[in-house]
């Protein structure tokens, strides 16, 4: 390409604008992070509380969205129920009241570790009862097999083949 | 025989359980409340913005709370069926108006008619938690003795209404 065909106060002319687009740049991102800021100066303001929320929260079913915990929803209830919980942490209440207070208005379902109850042990129970029973049915299975293995070797190989076998097993021995 | 028998049989259970799980409405979760009595509360009216409403002024009444908001879209499909109950005096129904702005709920209630006796006015939702609401709309049935006796969670439906809830406040209202 041939040289810039530019007179000199073009260049300074540029210059200028280049000033002017980065002192916008900078404004641009000054505002920018005035208002995160603004956003964010509760989270600062209590990062003990919030913390504890996310926690407690973690473990929390967001019920508008099931799948979610009230951590991560962005349903309005769960926008709200983080005020909630934030409130009783303010409160003093301890992590279990939190729970409690959930538990008493939206029933055990709304924690994603149910609690051990009479109506839960099947559900906490069910998976070990399940892993006996396999057990159980494995050893059944190995020693049955393992007394069929057993007598068909006493009683099917005739002294002819057992010559055999026998023979086989001295050439592998040999190489 | 026998060794196909046993996964068949096998196989046929977990279908079983299949079958019941998939027929469940997961959103439908029981509420723990039914049983306890409602939770107290006093809010502003909606209408009368001077007055106060609070569950112990129903005391002596079997009646229903519906959660309701001008921006629930299932609350429309319900409540021409209210109105038609309101229009029976069969059981008295008070409105919760649950996050809603005052003059969009008062629109809402002439554009599509009023059948409560009256609505509380929940502009934070903070009633709504602690009635445990999660999907407006829900409707409430609550004894003489402010006892919650039966919660709808989604809209009333026909068949909800006929075979639950007015047998329940026929039985209640004794």
């Amino acid at each position: 390409m041939s040289k810039p065909f530019t007179t000199e106060t073009q260049r300074h002319g540029g210059f200028r604008l280049l000033n002017v687009f980065v002192f916008l740049c900078a404004l641009c991102v000054s505002v920018v992070n005035t208002g995160f800021a603004k956003d964010a100066a509760p989270l600062a303001e209590d990062e003990a509380v919030e913390q504890r929320l996310n926690v407690i929260a973690e473990e929390l079913r967001c019920l508008v969205c099931q799948n979610e915990s009230l951590a991560g929803s962005r349903a309005d209830l769960a926008q709200d129920l983080r005020r909630e919980v934030r409130k009783l942490i303010k409160d003093g209440k301890t992590d279990a009241e939190v729970r409690e207070f959930m538990v008493s208005r939206y029933g055990d379902f709304i924690l994603y570790r149910p609690p051990v109850k009479s109506t839960t042990w099947l559900l906490w129970g069910g998976p070990f009862l399940l892993l006996g029973a396999g057990i159980t049915a494995l050893i059944v299975y190995l020693r049955r097999r393992g007394r069929t293995v057993a007598q068909a070797g006493a009683e099917h190989l005739s002294i002819e083949e057992q010559k055999r076998a026998a023979a086989l097993l001295a050439e592998e021995d040999k190489k | 025989m026998n060794r196909f028998l046993l996964p068949l049989a096998a196989f046929l259970v977990l279908v079983g359980f299949l079958a019941v799980g998939l027929n469940l409405n997961p959103r439908e979760v029981p509420s723990p409340l039914v049983g306890k009595p409602a939770p107290a509360f006093e809010l502003p009216q909606l209408a009368a913005t001077d007055k106060r409403f609070a569950p112990k002024d129903m005391q002596g009444k079997v009646w229903l709370l519906n959660v309701w908001a001008s921006w629930c879209v299932s609350c429309r499909q319900e409540h021409p069926l209210l109105v038609e109950l309101g229009k029976t005096g069969i059981v008295p129904i008070v409105g919760l108006n649950y996050k809603d702005q005052r003059a969009d709920g008062l629109g809402w209630l002439r554009r599509h008619g009023d059948p409560y006796l009256l609505s509380a006015f929940d502009l934070d939702g903070r009633v709504g938690i602690d009635y445990g609401v999660y999907g407006v709309p829900e409707t409430y049935v609550i004894d003489k003795a402010g006892t919650i006796r039966y919660k709808q969670i989604g809209p009333v439906t026909p068949e909800a209404l006929e075979q639950k809830i007015l047998p329940l406040v026929k039985e209640l209202q004794r």
